[in-house]
């Protein structure tokens, strides 16, 4: 992510470059980006209501490509569709929990938003609009899954049990992330982009090698998360030539939330991503990344293919960015108010309160319920936030390495000595 | 004479604009550099003023960037690419060791290689990791690459021209936490080597050496000397690789100490090098080891120990005791 100019640039809105005239589409030379017709078709795609995106013109003359169904359970007005390739027992029980995680992870996001805004943290990388994909995937994990995050998966760690304020340390400068990866099979954030791919194909591989993958049920997955901008880096395509090349139990699971930072989706590609997976050999699905249902039953069938052998398959979460790209960002500057509108009309949680609501399968007892619980796992994220305290030296060496370097030890010791000097003219001057 | 005040930042911007307005073979590209204007605003306002053809977003992927930039390079062209932060170069880096720096002397010649990359670097933003590295001694390991950095508005503008107008690959350090420090430019062309050391303050008792981010510091520190009567002869080194250390040796055999300022960990680092060199060049003028004040020999800390991290004020000025009391 990028952290941006910080504190110390003043916060700009509305400029003279602003998304708007630059999508007027003039002097566009061939080979370079032309956003115009695709941003067209990308709010068309979030206004139709329907479970089929409008075709989709992706960048370039030639290149012409109309996405096939994408796959959706719940209709953005809440009706249940069943689908016939991806079944799903969709019980009372199991949607008002989808619908708790979202309203809980939606709401610490906010609280994310507001400690920065307030000065209480560094950065915040916002989920807003993505809590279907994360909730979705997340909860399609069995145990003993791992999932391999990139840097906004607040979601997918609360499913993994990680609790919100271990995430904060991180936004806040005091550590890189602390919960424990490996006890709660969830990897640490990771930043540069891309990385986490082979990575996780490594561990997948790990799980094949011990043969942890079959039909029963102590049999593992692993499940990777980038974004649609990450898909242009030489780490995811090494990634799936590796998962292919091995048959690795690995789902790689893209987040389309149609924006890296600035750069809309057609500025990394030609195809729906979804497709390049045909490419390496294995399937590549796109589902309806704000259907909370169609990303569980998508995910599930996705996990358990390749946990039973099969090796890899690619799911794009078609999704929207509804907020800036982080705290430090201003997408006024580069898209309109009109697209994020739309995409509003498709958020991931009504539906389900409108499902839940129209079918009598909750009441409003239960909704107040929950709203008074997310705002206490609010209260607490922000507690805990500004009681973490700034760490001592010692972290900064602490575990550059398991074996203790004595170079590095009498660098350290240098360094306290030095900062007991200070200690010791305070102690004079008093 | 042309002489306007700017930040840093609008010093880089201004020089990306007089090089596009001068050549037009001048192209910039790099991760949201075009209608965002990149996450700094280095680039705000270009696409807008010279076209998706002359600056245009690439996709995100760094070896990409730097690859098509060789060959645009190769095909005339004088690319100048963004990377974002600091700690996102490296999957560029096979690129640049393999090809950018090697393609000129393989081909002995004729190939040349006129491109910049522009880096943001260094720390003291209170970022999440990878946004506050310093990696340009890796780069200055590599044979072929010129390596610098500018530290104030004036060099800013002038380096960058001067990078752009070399016909051999620069990597370009910029120091992100000062970005928005302000100074008088003088934009007009002054046929100046700006790839050299520069020494900013005269001084008897010890020699600073430093670069990038750390340069307001050293010069604090030379403030703060002065007012305890000791005088620091502060240098700029500017160009890391090749290092002009003529300036630097000049000074030390004149002050007989030498303590060098470097973000970066201090270990196999630029600061060894001059280390190392200066004691060979200068041994019997030396009063004192020459003393390295750097980051720590550990990955770069959570935000909120950085400023421990950073090489401070108080931290140059124990250093200069220490060269004192030998
Ligand atoms: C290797 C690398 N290059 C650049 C960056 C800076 N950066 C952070 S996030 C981002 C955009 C990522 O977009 P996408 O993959 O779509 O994920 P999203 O942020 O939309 O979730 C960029 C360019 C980085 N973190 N790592
Ligand atoms: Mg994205």
């Amino acid at each position: 992510m990028n952290s941006d100019s910080q504190s110390t640039e003043p916060v700009m809105t509305g400029s003279e470059d602003s998304a708007g005239k630059v999508a007027d589409g003039d002097a566009l030379s061939p080979g370079h980006p032309q956003t115009a017709g695709a941003a067209a078709a990308r709010s068309a795609a979030g206004t139709t209501g329907s479970n089929r995106p409008a075709p989709e013109i992706m960048r370039g003359l030639r290149a012409t490509a109309s996405a096939p169904d994408q796959i959706s359970i719940l209709s953005p007005e809440g009706e249940l569709t069943a689908h016939p390739d991806y079944p799903l027992d969709v019980t009372p029980e199991l949607v008002r929990g989808l619908y708790r995680d979202m309203v809980l992870v939606r709401r610490f996001d906010r609280e994310g938003n507001a400690l920065q805004r307030q000065g209480q943290l560094g950065l915040w990388v916002p989920l807003l609009g993505q809590e279907a994909a994360q909730i979705g995937s997340g909860r399609a994990m069995r145990p003993r899954d791992m999932a391999f995050p990139s840097y906004r998966e607040h979601g997918v760690a609360w499913t993994r049990g990680v609790d919100p304020v271990d995430i904060l340390g991180m936004f806040r400068g005091i550590d890189h992330g602390s919960w424990n990866p490996a006890e709660k099979r969830f990897g640490q954030y990771t930043i540069v982009i891309g990385n986490q791919a082979p990575i996780a194909v490594g561990y997948a591989m790990g799980q094949r090698l011990d043969g942890a993958i079959g039909d029963d049920e102590n049999a593992e997955a692993s499940i990777v998360y980038f974004g649609d901008g990450a898909t242009s880096e030489g780490d995811i395509h090494e990634g799936m030539v590796f998962g292919a090349a091995f048959s690795a139990p690995v789902v790689f699971f893209c987040q389309n939330n149609q924006w890296a930072i600035s750069a809309p989706l057609e500025t990394q590609t030609r195809v729906p991503l979804y497709r390049r997976a045909n490419a390496y050999g294995f399937p590549g699905l796109r589902v309806d990344g704000n259907d909370v249902l169609a990303v569980l039953a998508v995910t599930k069938w996705a996990l358990d293919e390749c946990r039973t052998g099969n090796g890899p398959v690619m799911i794009e979460a078609f999704t929207y960015r509804m907020d800036a790209h982080t705290t430090s960002d201003d997408p006024t500057r580069y898209r309109l108010a009109d697209e994020t509108e739309s995409w509003r009309l498709l958020d991931p949680i009504e539906r389900v309160k409108a499902y839940l609501a129209r079918n009598g399968l909750a009441d409003a007892a239960f909704f107040d319920q929950v709203q008074v619980e997310a705002d206490e796992l609010a209260a607490r994220f922000r507690a805990h936030c500004v009681e973490l305290e700034p760490p001592t030296s010692e972290r900064m060496f602490s575990r550059v390495y398991t074996d203790p370097s004595a170079q590095l030890a009498a660098q350290q010791a240098e360094h306290e000595e030095y900062q007991a000097g200070f200690a010791d003219t305070e102690a004079v001057s008093r | 004479m042309t002489e306007i005040k700017l930040t840093l930042a609008k010093a880089l911007n201004t020089a990306l604009r007089d090089a596009m307005e001068l050549d037009d073979k001048v192209v910039v590209f790099g991760e949201d550099v075009g209608k965002l204007g990149g996450v700094f605003r280095i680039t705000d306002g270009l696409q807008k003023d010279f076209g998706e053809h002359r600056i245009w977003d690439s996709p995100l992927a760094e070896s990409g960037i730097v690859g098509t930039a060789i060959g645009l390079a190769m095909r005339g062209y004088r690319p100048v690419v963004e990377i974002q932060f600091d700690g996102f170069v490296f999957p560029a880096f096979d690129m640049i060791i393999s090809q950018l720096a090697k393609l000129t002397f393989r081909s002995q010649g004729a190939w040349k290689m006129p491109v910049v990359i522009r880096i943001p670097f260094g720390g003291g933003i209170g970022a999440v990791e990878h946004h506050s590295e310093s990696p340009e001694s890796f780069f200055c390991h590599i044979a072929g690459l010129k390596v610098v950095a500018c530290s104030n508005p004036s060099d800013a503008y002038h380096m960058l021209r001067q990078a752009i107008a070399c016909d051999d690959p620069v990597v370009f350090f910029e120091p992100k936490r000062r970005y928005y420090d302000k100074a008088v430019v003088d934009v007009s062309a002054t046929g100046e080597d700006y790839f050299t050391s520069k020494t900013l303050t005269q001084g008897q008792t010890c020699t600073i050496a430093s670069y990038g981010p750390s340069m307001p510091v050293a010069l604090a520190a030379a403030e703060a000397a002065a007012a305890e009567g000791r005088s620091l002869e502060v240098i700029d080194l500017r160009s890391l690789s090749p290092l002009d250390l003529g300036p630097v040796v000049e000074s030390v055999k004149r002050t007989g100490r030498l303590v060098v300022v470097s973000e970066a960990p201090r270990e196999s680092s630029i600061s060894s090098d001059i280390a190392a060199r200066v004691t060979e060049e200068a041994f019997y003028s030396l009063a004192a080891p020459v003393l390295r004040v750097a980051g720590f020999d550990t990955p770069y800390p959570p935000a909120k120990l950085e400023e421990e991290y950073l090489p401070s004020l108080d931290r140059i000025l124990e250093a200069v005791d220490r060269t004192l009391s030998y």
